[in-house]
């Protein structure tokens, strides 16, 4: 039991050690890597569509980023390497639609339908306002009624 | 009566567009290619590994790339479909095994017949980028002309060719 024991705190603590290796190339270029990740960001996994390649671990990802990283280093800048993939994938592979006619009910539609219902709103609540000025007032005769209504209840729960 | 109409209405509206949506596929998403020149590689073979194959070989003809693996699930239920189409000579198809083990890809050539004139050898999968490949299999039609007409996303089926692919690639032909 006991030898069962250390073991495992053994093979916790050689953990990380076995991935001590990883990071080394990572780090190697650390100005570089975040240019990647933030261009990555920008661009949608086809493969797994809800995500962005610097979040997928698709191959197609991968491979991408691999791509995104090589053409960094020859100089391109982020704009080129984002048209470069626009090209071979559309507009689809950006992760932020553009702003065109084709997707102004995209991104123009959710803010249309608010403006629709505030508008909703104020028409009808000024039909309301107009209903309630224009109920007529209550003559003292249906007051009396009232009155004796209101009073035969309040006597029916009292007993 | 009228302040539960237009609630109802609203709702009809909501499901008819969810029912056209549900009809719809995400995954195919269109090629900014079509209409465009064929990206051009030139690569190994997969079978003669001495010789290359490009785009540019192809011109003068109306051809398909066909974007298989041996890895690809879907490609199991497209290959025999190729197979059949490719005994009707009614159009060369280009192969570009992609992301594939040389051995794994001359392999199930031999296991399930191979439909190609010759297969491009992707190794790395750089000329499926170049071509926009995102979930193999993939088919492009190129015109005569080197252009690309048309790309079906996902396994060839019969009904796909008989509807879409053989129409066109008859169309082409005549032009």
């Amino acid at each position: 039991m006991h030898s069962k024991l250390i073991f495992f705190i053994l093979l916790t603590l050689a953990w990380p050690l076995s991935h001590a290796g990883e990071a080394t190339s990572v780090a190697e270029d650390d100005a570089l890597e975040k240019r990647v990740m933030a261009v990555s960001a920008e661009l949608r996994c086809l493969v797994c569509q809800n995500q962005t390649i610097a979040d997928s671990h698709a191959d197609l990802a991968i491979d991408l980023k691999n791509q995104v990283r090589e053409k960094l280093r020859q100089g391109m800048s982020e704009q080129e390497i984002v048209d470069y993939m626009v090209k071979r994938y559309g507009d689809f592979v950006l992760y932020r639609p553009l702003v065109k006619s084709t997707t102004w009910l995209l991104w123009f539609g959710p803010f249309a339908l608010l403006v629709l219902a505030f508008g909703v709103l104020v028409v009808k609540l000024r039909q309301r306002r107009r209903a309630m000025q224009q109920a007529p007032a209550l003559s003292a005769e249906d007051r009396a009624r009232v009155a004796a209504l209101l009073s035969e209840s309040n006597k029916k729960a009292q007993s | 009566m009228n302040r539960f109409l237009w609630p109802l209405v609203g709702f009809i509206v909501l499901l008819a567009f969810l029912a056209v949506g549900l009809t719809l596929n995400p995954k195919e998403v269109p090629s900014p290619l079509i209409g465009k020149p064929a990206p051009a590689f030139r690569i190994a073979q997969l079978q003669a590994e001495n010789s290359t194959i490009a785009p540019e070989d192809m011109r003068g003809k109306v051809w398909l790339l066909n974007v298989w693996s041996s890895w690809c699930v879907s490609c199991r239920e497209e290959h025999p479909v190729l197979v059949e189409f490719a005994q009707q000579n009614l159009v060369p198809i280009i192969g570009l095994n992609y992301k594939d083990k040389r051995e794994a890809g001359l392999a199930w050539l031999a296991e399930r017949g191979d439909p190609y004139l010759v297969s491009a050898y992707d190794l790395e999968g750089n000329v499926g980028i170049d071509w926009g490949v995102y979930g193999v299999p993939e088919t492009f039609v190129i015109d005569k002309q080197g252009v690309v007409r048309y790309k079906h996303t996902g396994p060839v089926t019969p009904d796909a060719l008989r509807n879409k692919l053989i129409p066109l690639i008859k169309e082409l032909n005549r032009a």
